[in-house]
């Protein structure tokens, strides 16, 4: 059985391209067990997101499988071959294993380490699952990717830091105040990137919200979306001191924040911290703020700051974890090797060898002197014996598909022979 | 020569102690969670042996063993590790072993210098007391010493927020506001204990010597250091003198205890003298 991927990602293919590929919705258990009854695929298994379309297959003859996979696609979705060609990569054996411990450890993704893509690949297991579309190699190989990915995220920091905008801004908070489950946020203004922050913020627990705008219907309407209370745009200044968190992102081409203001507000806060964001661009809020204690003020460029860091981090950490995709590979081949009936059946005979081989001798030291002829019947008896006694049992695990892994046990077991395998790491 | 069970003790609380130091600081270059458990684990089987030499020369002695330098610091020691296990085991703070482990080995450290004789008690430190007022101040001087190491981390962790580079310790320490919470609640806990103590100084000082102060350069710093934390809560109170304030002077608090406790008692001779 060799293991195989073709499909298409965002760096091969253009939104067109995937969206005629996708297997959305019913499209995917319909596919998978269209895959079922092809002659040359054995086992397959189909992820399709936003960003991906992967076919992961277990075939017997690498090139008569890619060209069943490439025919199935073109076929299903009616798109010519010569399309697929542009932009379908194709993997086989050890690289096909690497690509699936890569793409479930989110190596391969667009933002290295963003959790999704496990999420998506367990969901395209699990419909394979139900259609029985797999066999032992890819359950064994999708187990394997969803821990390799689980070993990835404990031992390295891939994962660790926030690389957006509003990801950043929700881990500060979090690093000022510690548990936000108390804490008053105010959002004045409104625009994409404010409103994303603010709802990550709400999502992480803030207890109040207020919402302030010069456009009062604006407001209005933000405020109903994040459950909060509306502030009139000509009196947030008043409602500040109740707010731990606040977020700036007004189309104001001037300060509209200044620093006395901020100092006579912590006054009355008597100096509880407060974290402002100011998302504008031009600024709203006079950055000198950040000087009075206990005001932490951050802008767009400080927030990106933080993400670019973070990103070169992942970036390093990724390297780590290659190293760890690379050792995994290696005990996954491991572990095929020993799922090949050869090595049982060689160590089979052996055995069967060795008694017989012992026994002739026991029997001819006993029995003394012997013509050469009679010893050389002796020997053919007992070999044809052994042979025929051994014969039903490796042609039957040559034979065998399905469970064929429980049988090597069973054989190894009964005859007590010793095979090198890599049992510790069943999944 | 004879080994004393209570320095074979002492030497292994000693040891013990340096090496969660070692795995303390060893934390923030590493920042792996086995590294701050395995400084917990060391630092406790310190305290084990810590305890029993405290107990060994209590038995010794037959009183509490705070009469002269050296067990009065290692005393110090031993309260700040209560408090560091409970908050270590109640808020699982990042990095506070990194901060707290130097100061317990420093103090300990500071203990194996000086002489180690078990002496009887003089008949004038021989009251009830005696005990409640050593155990009040060490406590109290103990959460003292936690809120520096606590002001320590809030002052750097700041500084990573303030500056906007969020390298370093920034992910392994904790959040500005529970350090500044527990930074405080530490001073709520170490002022009174010193009030009780000074008042406790006080009516022991009476029943010995028969007058109540006598301005001795003991009395007159811990005088100081009660007016420093009282001040301290005052501006908390009033007027918000939080954060970073609180922190820098929670570790000027420290210092001044620090040079009260040794400054104090080795260049300027007074009724707390103990050899």
């Amino acid at each position: 059985m060799e293991i195989l991927v073709v499909g298409l990602n965002h760096k091969t293919a253009p939104i067109e391209v995937r969206e005629k590929i996708a297997f959305d919705g019913p499209k995917l258990d319909q596919a998978v067990n269209i895959l079922k009854t092809s002659d040359v695929v054995k086992e397959n298994i189909i992820l399709s997101t936003c960003n991906r379309v992967e076919i992961y297959a277990g075939v017997n003859e690498v090139n008569a499988g890619i060209e069943g996979i490439k025919d199935f696609i073109s076929d299903f979705h009616k798109v010519p071959k010569d399309l697929l060609d542009k932009s379908l990569y194709i993997h086989k054996g050890q690289e096909a294993i690497r690509h699936m411990y890569r793409v479930a450890s989110s190596l391969d993704s667009m933002v290295v380490g963003e959790p999704q893509l496990l999420g998506q690949l367990k969901d395209a297991f699990d419909s394979a699952l139900k259609n029985k579309t797999t066999g032992v190699y890819l359950n064994r190989l999708m187990r394997k990717s969803v821990s390799v990915a689980k070993r990835i995220r404990t031992e390295t920091k891939i994962a660790a830091s926030a690389v957006s905008i509003s990801f950043a801004a929700v881990e500060l908070a979090k690093k000022i105040f510690g548990d936000l489950s108390a804490k008053a946020f105010m959002l004045i203004g409104a625009g994409e990137m404010a409103e994303l922050a603010a709802r990550h913020l709400i999502n992480s627990g803030v207890k109040d919200v207020y919402v302030t705008n010069r456009t009062i219907a604006r407001a209005e309407e933000l405020a109903r979306e994040f459950h909060g209370k509306v502030v009139m745009f000509e009196d947030y200044t008043m409602e500040l001191k109740h707010s731990d968190i606040v977020i700036c992102s007004t189309g104001a081409p001037h300060y509209i924040l200044m620093k006395d203001q901020v100092h006579k507000i912590m006054k009355e806060r008597k100096q509880k911290p407060m974290f402002i964001i100011d998302i504008s661009v031009p600024r709203n809020i006079d950055p000198q703020i950040n000087d009075l204690d206990n005001v932490y003020l951050y802008d767009v460029d400080n927030l990106q700051g933080i993400i670019d860091t973070n990103i070169q981090e992942r970036a390093k950490e990724a390297e780590k974890a290659e190293q760890i995709v690379d050792e995994e590979i290696w005990s996954f081949l491991k572990w095929t090797a020993a799922l090949t009936a050869t090595p049982t059946i060689v160590a089979l005979r052996n055995k069967a060898e060795e008694i017989r081989k012992n026994e002739v001798e026991k029997t001819l030291m006993k029995m003394g002197p012997m013509e050469e002829k009679t010893i050389r019947a002796i020997e053919q008896l007992t070999s044809s014996i052994v042979n025929k006694l051994i014969h039903p049992p490796t042609a039957a695990l040559k034979a065998e598909e399905e469970d064929k892994e429980q049988m090597l046990g069973i054989i190894q077991k009964l005859y007590n022979l010793e095979i090198e395998s890599d049992d510790n790491d069943k999944t | 020569m004879q080994i004393e069970i209570n320095v074979l003790l002492f030497e292994l609380a000693l040891t013990f102690y340096f090496i969660a130091t070692i795995a303390g600081i060893a934390e923030i270059f590493r920042g792996k969670k086995t590294t701050s458990r395995l400084a917990f684990y060391l630092a406790a089987t310190g305290f084990l042996f810590h305890t029993a030499n405290i107990i060994v020369r209590y038995v010794q002695g037959g009183h509490i063993p705070v009469t002269n330098m050296h067990e009065a610091t290692s005393f110090f020691s031993w309260c700040v590790l209560i408090l560091f296990f409970f908050h270590e085991v109640r808020y699982k703070l990042g990095l506070l072993s990194s901060f707290i482990m130097p100061i317990v080995f420093i103090l300990m450290f500071s203990s194996s210098i000086f002489p180690r004789e078990i002496k009887a008690l003089s008949p004038v430190l021989q009251s009830y007391w005696f005990g409640i007022h050593v155990i009040l101040a060490f406590l109290g001087d103990a959460a003292f010493a936690m809120a520096c190491g606590i002001g320590i981390m809030y002052l750097l962790q700041e500084r990573y927020v303030k500056s906007k580079h969020l390298g370093g310790l920034f992910q392994k320490l904790p959040s500005l506001q529970v350090l500044d919470e527990i930074n405080y609640h530490l001073i709520t806990l170490g002022f009174p204990l010193l009030t009780f103590a000074m008042i406790t100084g006080v009516i022991w000082a009476n029943s010995a010597w028969g007058t109540y102060w006598r301005w001795d350069p003991k009395e007159v710093w811990s005088l100081i250091t009660w007016l420093i934390y009282a001040l301290v809560l005052h501006l908390r109170l009033t007027v918000g003198w939080r954060g970073r304030k609180a922190a820098i002077l929670s570790i000027v608090g420290f210092a001044i205890i620090i040079f009260a406790f040794f400054g104090v008692t080795l260049i300027m001779k007074g009724l707390h003298v103990f050899m």
